[in-house]
């Protein structure tokens, strides 16, 4: 278990998006102990505002939400932020979606439910592509 | 059961309304082309037997005519060619009477010579009536006030029954009389003569309905009605002849033929019963009565034939549309749980990621150094670890279903079955563990693919495979053996259980529609008609071979899809 993270890390800034609360809560406590700056949001609308206001290096986007579909949130978010990385989570069986996500310029995804620490090694990928150039409109 | 009883209700409605319909359509036309056939037949027929009859009447009137005027004009010839004074000459007379006799053979009886006072002064004949006196009789008295007269039928002196034609001549300022008797046989010969059928003949009456001829044996001579009927002369033709058709007194109908004869004081009369005369058009009608029942059992049995085979094609074709629909239905029913199943393994998937996520959160808490020195460190380790095991099961079934469910099509396409009955095990796999079942699979890796509907093929093995498990789980366990193999250039999958096995005499049955040993309620009947329908639509065959408590091997045999489809496939499959 790669639970050592590096203390450089920590200015890698993170957003979750789920409208799964508890997963949510959850993945952003146990992110955050890895210093990470984790911001959460329980929707794709809830996720735009944040974006708005702050900037991020990469985003995990659950793609079945009930408010906007994930594709729609990835979309917003190439448009404002577009050198924002994306990780993408999507059920198994619903690698389509996905794929079409790869195409609209996401970083990956992950079939739910994913594993802890390849999650965390997906997200120090993307942040490495990210370069720190924190893009913003 | 209800159901059943109206389903055949329903089919012996349809049998009787097609029975009937073949029935009406084929009878109403010959009953009336017959009907109209035979009643112009009977009409022409008896115009044509009235015609004929009057004919008969006819021509026989004529030779009666001729009958009589000739023999009046051989006494009138006699008596003006030999006069009076040779004629009342006994020999001469005598002689006279030979030469007509010699002629006529014994038509002439005698001949006699009378003076105005009535005395017979000469005669020649059997009889010894010399000398005898006709003053008193009618027909003196009738003879003196014409030239010819021909007296009716009558006994006369001689007590036999005869007539006379008598003619006056005047001689030396005085009347005479030559009277010649007719033979009564002779005449009524003439008149017996006219004999048709078994019951026809003839008589003559005159003016006062006097039989003038014998009436033949044993006939009954009440004539009455018909005498009264002829009385009237409007009802003859203006030659002289009438035919009518009447019942007579005990009721049985008869043709009369009636003509006028001797300057309309006699009437010759032919009768004949109806039965008799229309003997030949009744045998012709009950030849058409015969033919017609006999045409007509023909109709009905053909067509009671033709509806049972009708009815039973159709209840065959409607047991087929049946299984059909049962089959859609089946799919479809397979496609919404696929379906159901996804929607719950995506449900599932999040509640399931928050447990794990939650089991690691807990990992990192335990890192904390406080926590690390509890005496429970090692437990709540071991606690951890298998939350997050099981939750990577929850996660393998919940894939697995949705890989089956994934897969749900009916579209036909190319399938490699053994990757299909790899997901199908997998699926199985709890079930089997209950239910003490080991699954084997022996799969060929070289196995060509085949062409079919994945949900259809998926409908086969599931049926198979769960009657498989339904028989090893009544025997408390068991080995379930799913094998591929090429054979004979077809693609086989045996499905091989060590189950109960199906006794010999269902095995024939197995595949019928409708065909359970399951209690009722419990099975359609239609699963394994189902397969073999589907199997049978793809191509291919379906056997089953079965040993009571050994166990029940299904084989199905599909044809491989075609190489060039298959290096396409996997062309396609590359890109």
């Amino acid at each position: 278990m790669s639970n050592q993270i590096p203390a450089d890390q920590s200015d890698i800034r993170l957003l979750l998006v789920d409208d799964e609360v508890g997963f949510v809560n959850v993945l952003a406590k146990r992110i955050a102990r890895r210093h990470f700056d984790v911001q959460k949001a329980y929707s794709g609308s809830e996720a735009i505002q944040i974006l708005r206001k702050s900037m991020f290096d990469v985003a995990v986007l659950d793609l079945k939400m009930e408010d906007m579909d994930g594709i729609e949130v990835l979309k917003v978010f190439k448009k404002m932020a577009p050198r924002l990385q994306v990780i993408m989570l999507t059920g198994h069986g619903c690698e389509e979606a996905a794929r079409e996500g790869m195409a609209e310029g996401a970083f990956d995804y992950l079939t739910k439910p994913c594993e802890f620490d390849e999650l965390m090694e997906k997200i120090l990928e993307a942040a490495a592509q990210s370069g720190g150039d924190h893009g913003h409109i | 059961m209800s159901d059943e009883r109206t389903v055949t209700g329903y089919y012996r409605t349809l049998s009787r309304n097609m029975f009937l319909s073949i029935i009406i359509v084929s009878f109403i036309p010959v009953f009336f082309v017959s009907a109209t056939i035979l009643y112009q037949f009977r009409v022409t027929y008896r115009e044509k037997v009235f015609e004929q009859l009057a004919e008969l009447v006819e021509k026989h009137q004529l030779n009666i005519d001729a009958f009589l005027n000739q023999k009046v004009a051989d006494i009138i010839f006699l008596s003006k060619s030999k006069g009076y004074v040779n004629l009342h000459d006994e020999k001469f007379l005598q002689h006279k009477l030979t030469l007509l006799q010699q002629t006529y053979g014994s038509v002439f009886v005698d001949l006699g010579v009378i003076d105005d006072q009535g005395l017979q002064i000469a005669y020649a004949g059997p009889f010894a009536l010399e000398k005898a006196h006709y003053d008193e009789t009618e027909w003196f008295q009738e003879a003196m006030k014409r030239q010819v007269f021909i007296s009716d039928v009558f006994l006369g002196l001689r007590g036999m029954p005869h007539f006379i034609i008598a003619v006056r001549d005047v001689w030396d300022g005085k009347p005479w009389i030559l009277r010649a008797t007719i033979d009564f046989v002779e005449f009524n010969n003439l008149v017996q003569q006219i004999r048709i059928g078994a019951t026809g003949f003839a008589f003559i009456v005159n003016r006062e309905g006097k039989y003038q001829t014998r009436l033949g044996f044993g006939l009954e001579a009440n004539h009455e009605d018909i005498l009264n009927f002829f009385m009237n002369r409007e009802h003859f033709s203006t030659r002289g002849v009438a035919v009518v058709e009447r019942p007579d007194v005990s009721g049985n109908r008869h043709i009369y033929a009636a003509a006028l004869l001797k300057n309309n004081d006699w009437l010759l009369i032919y009768q004949q019963s109806t039965a008799d005369a229309f003997s030949h058009l009744n045998r012709t009608q009950w030849i058409c009565i015969i033919i017609f029942i006999l045409g007509g059992v023909a109709i009905v049995t053909m067509s009671a034939i033709l509806t049972r085979r009708m009815v039973s094609r159709i209840s065959l074709s409607d047991r087929e549309k049946e299984v059909m629909n049962q089959q859609v239905i089946e799919t479809g029913k397979l496609a919404s749980i696929g379906e159901l199943a996804a929607g719950i393994a995506h449900e599932i998937n999040n509640p399931v990621a928050i447990m794990v996520e939650e089991a690691g959160w807990i990992q990192d808490l335990l890192e904390e150094e406080d926590v690390k020195t509890s005496k429970n460190l090692v437990e709540i380790q071991d606690a951890l670890s298998q939350i997050r095991v099981q939750g990577t099961r929850c996660k393998d079934i919940t894939h697995k279903l949705l890989s089956f469910a994934r897969k749900t099509d009916s579209r036909i396409q190319y399938i490699q079955l053994n990757d299909m009955i790899t997901d199908i095990s997998a699926l199985y796999e709890q079930r089997a563990k209950y239910s003490l079942v080991q699954i084997k699979t022996i799969l060929d890796p070289s196995l060509p693919a085949i062409r079919g509907s994945v949900s259809e093929l998926q409908q086969v093995l599931l049926n198979l495979i769960n009657n498989s498990l339904d028989a090893m789980e009544k025997k408390k366990g068991g080995v379930l053996t799913l094998s591929t193999f090429t054979k004979d250039d077809q693609v086989v999958v045996e499905i091989q259980d060590t189950g109960l096995g199906i006794p010999e005499a269902n095995l024939s049955r197995l595949f019928d529609p409708f065909f359970t040993t399951k209690p009722v309620g419990k099975g359609t009947g239609l699963g394994l008609s189902i397969c073999y329908g589907i199997i049978k639509n793809l191509g291919g065959e379906i056997h089953v071979s079965s040993q009571v408590d050994q166990g029940t091997i299904f084989g199905i045999y599909l044809p491989k899809a075609d190489d060039m489809s298959t290096d396409l496939l996997t062309k396609g499959e590359n890109q």
